[in-house]
């Protein structure tokens, strides 16, 4: 018969009818499925007894391998086996060039927005490649569980973009899975260790991977996280740590740098080994078979580890340093701090981590599987498993949403750190008589120039009646799902006519470029308003430019002589002049003498007006 | 009249009961649904009702209801693994024929 769980009390299912959900790690090295069973979360292993599967897809003639057989073969058949496909996923053929050196692969040279990778089974996208450690997982959980799934929660990195998400999304579909909601990686940690129903207050959660480093700030504010400050290194791990031991041993067996690379890798491993080790013991023995058959034998304390890897640990501190000051918090007001990661088990950073936050590191779950856990409690909640009583967690944008205004600036629709799911509406209007379209440029980031945010989306809303500059009342809604994901509409209000766009982002931005945003738009915050000021100013001035020239054609024949004509003029050249070099000064003064110089023009065409709309009327009538 | 509960079944039950943090026992009970008659409840018990039998053994409160006992009578609740899925799996000697999955049965 069936095997059943525990259930909360009135929670039983029908036969048939468990809500299986599970939580995704879909980590850079190794992924990982867990699940709620019997009220406990737990990650699942696979029928070997291994909780982590490698991030590695092989693809061959005979079929598509993923995981630790594929990972075996990364050497021998690099161009076939793919590694690392997060680092590719939702990005653009010039981003992977600029990753090229380290990557193997020949890629397929499209113009396409999704770079793929030439293997004998064809090209496959990173979405692809992400899509088959999916399955894996899927196929290890519904065999442990007993059952299909109802859906998954998928963590991702805190500084993912929407191009980055809407890719790992798409993953998933490709499946055949449905994603409950995607959550960011730190705030997974935090759920796990329950801080989410805990009191309201600031935790950092610290992650050490494999080859990644990653620090986020959280701000938990009346159930929902925050993501106050992302910092890292995308190239610091516990390989490097690995590293300098193997150095280390090198240099104390007399082995040449350039030795061959089967005596390397044994040089890595052993150096991997006596770094966990480590973690138990006081010293470990070290044996390294030579070349000449000989075997070296050392001795590794904790204490000349520590000293080894003291430089690379005191490495992870500066971007915590700054983490915490583009958050502008000091290392006192960190609540808790929560270690991520398997590099995390290293004593010696605990004892780093804890000094430099002070406080104690939350260690108590694996930290190799806690994303996953608190991915899988999600997932738990969302298809209804828990009582009511438990409330939804719930996430933030990490970037502020607006759109392009006149001038290049940037109207700022959803700011960041809004609770998703958000919708939010503004209204603009025309800029000039009789427009009958306008373009919508969405942009997501911190900055006030278009020029300085990344571009989202365009589109286009067409065909509403033409009116005077000003009168056109266009409604632009944001909305933003509960995985961060974006629409926009535009509506002309008096006609009715609409325009949308669903958020395909245009793929192309960095890791770097990414995390850097938010630092910039906190260092260039004045000349940000410099700017802003400057080209609001600027566009003030086209506006009364704009309109000047309009009356001119209009009327100016007709209401003005030789002499007032050219005054006229004059003064529209002297801020036509001096528009694109002048300062915000110069050009608000040159608006304001123009604006003097023409008003008699100004006050006249007032007088002609009423007086067209005057007669023929008597007093009466306006009554 | 009479319910038991394996050793494995309890240490596992006391282990999930101790992560919870809470709960006086475990629940077992029938409802009438599923695809072949009844089908079973297993559920965390944070309070006893006023007519609940409860049987206990290896440190472990099992509490049922007195319909849901002349269902239930010997059954014997025991957790196990198969292949990759483990669970609670009651052995029942009144179930008379059971729906191919055996989440629901007859007496």
């Amino acid at each position: 018969m069936a095997l059943l769980q525990l259930s909360e009390p009135g929670q039983s299912t029908a036969p048939h009818q468990h809500k299986l959900a599970v939580g995704i790690d879909l980590g850079t090295t190794n992924s990982l499925v867990a699940s709620v069973r019997s009220g406990k979360a737990e990650t699942l292993p696979d029928n070997e007894g291994e909780h982590l599967l490698p991030s590695v897809v092989r693809y061959t003639t005979d079929g598509i391998v993923v995981g630790k057989a594929a990972k075996a073969m990364a050497a021998t058949d690099p161009l076939n086996t793919i590694i690392s496909a997060k680092r590719l996923i939702g990005r653009g053929l010039s981003d992977i060039k600029s990753l090229g050196s380290r990557l193997p692969y020949e890629f397929q040279d499209a113009q396409a927005a999704v770079p793929r990778i030439i293997t004998v089974r064809g090209p496959v996208s990173s979405v692809e490649v992400s899509s088959e450690i999916l399955k894996t997982l899927v196929k290890r959980a519904a065999d442990s569980l007993g059952g299909d799934l109802e859906g998954i929660v998928i963590t991702v990195p805190a500084y993912f973009d929407d191009a980055q998400r809407q890719a790992t999304k798409d993953a998933a579909t490709i499946a055949g899975l449905k994603v409950l909601r995607l959550l960011n990686e730190p705030t997974a940690a935090a759920v796990a260790y329950g801080l989410d129903s805990g009191s309201d207050g600031i935790h950092a959660i610290y992650d050490l991977g494999g080859g990644t480093f990653d620090i986020s700030i959280l701000r938990l504010n009346r159930g929902v996280f925050e993501v106050l400050a992302t910092g890292g290194d995308s190239a610091l791990g516990g390989d490097d740590l690995d590293h300098v031991v193997a150095e280390w041993i090198m240099q104390q067996a007399g082995i040449e740098q350039d030795a061959d690379h089967a005596m390397l890798r044994q040089l890595m491993q052993i150096a991997c080994k006596a770094k966990e080790s480590l973690t138990e013991q006081d010293h470990v023995v070290i044996e390294v078979s030579l070349a000449d058959g000989a075997v070296w034998t050392g001795d590794l304390s904790r204490e000349q580890f520590n000293i080894l890897v003291d430089p690379l640990i005191r490495k992870t501190l500066a971007p915590c340093r700054r983490a915490l000051r583009d958050a502008g918090l000091s290392a006192e007001e960190i609540e808790d701090v929560v270690m991520v990661g398997g590099s995390t088990r290293v004593p010696r950073v605990r004892e780093l981590v804890g000094e430099f936050f002070r406080t104690e590191p939350l260690v108590s779950i694996d930290p190799d599987r806690v994303v996953a856990i608190g991915a899988a409690i999600q997932a738990d909640i969302l298809v209804g498993n828990k009582p009511d009583s438990d409330m939804l967690l719930l996430d933030v944008n990490p970037l502020s949403l607006g759109l392009e205004t006149m001038g290049g600036l940037v109207e700022k629709i959803i700011p960041r750190n809004t609770t998703i799911p958000v919708a939010r509406a503004q209204e603009f209007t025309t800029f000039k008589d009789g427009q009958t379209a306008m373009a919508v440029h969405v942009l997501q980031g911190e900055r006030e120039l278009v020029s300085d945010n990344r571009s989202l989306a365009r589109f286009e809303l067409r065909g509403f009646p033409p009116m005077v500059a000003g009168a056109a009342r266009i409604r632009v809604t944001f909305s933003v799902d509960a995985d961060g994901l974006l629409s926009v509409e535009a509506e002309e209000q008096s006609s009715g006519v609409k325009a949308s766009v669903e958020v395909k982002p245009s793929y192309g931005l960095t890791d770097g470029e990414i995390e850097s945003m938010l630092k910039e738009s906190f260092e260039h915050a004045q000349e940000d308003m410099e700017a802003r000021k400057l080209r609001e100013q600027q566009v003030e001035a086209e506006r009364v430019i704009e309109a000047l020239t309009a009356a001119l054609a209009d009327d100016g024949e007709e209401l003005l002589d030789e002499d007032e004509r050219s005054r006229v003029e004059s003064a529209l050249h002297d801020l036509q002049a001096i528009i694109s070099s002048g300062t915000f000064a110069e050009i608000k003064a040159a608006v304001e003498s123009l604006e003097k110089r023409c008003e008699f023009y100004v006050e006249r065409r007032m007088n002609v007006s009423v007086r067209k709309a005057m007669s023929g009327h008597s007093v009466n009538d306006f009554e | 009249m009479t319910i038991t509960i394996t050793e494995a079944a309890a240490n596992h039950v006391r282990n999930f009961l101790q992560n919870r943090g809470s709960g006086l026992g475990i629940r077992l009970g029938v409802r009438t649904s599923g695809c072949s008659g009844m089908a079973y409840v297993l559920e965390f018990a944070d309070e006893s009702e006023e007519d609940d039998q409860i049987f206990e053994q290896h440190g472990v409160k099992v509490l049922v209801d007195p319909k849901s006992l002349l269902y239930l009578d010997g059954t014997e609740l025991d957790y196990t693994r198969e292949g990759l899925n483990e669970g609670f799996k009651f052995n029942n000697p009144n179930v008379k024929d059971a729906c191919g999955c055996g989440e629901s049965f007859n007496v």
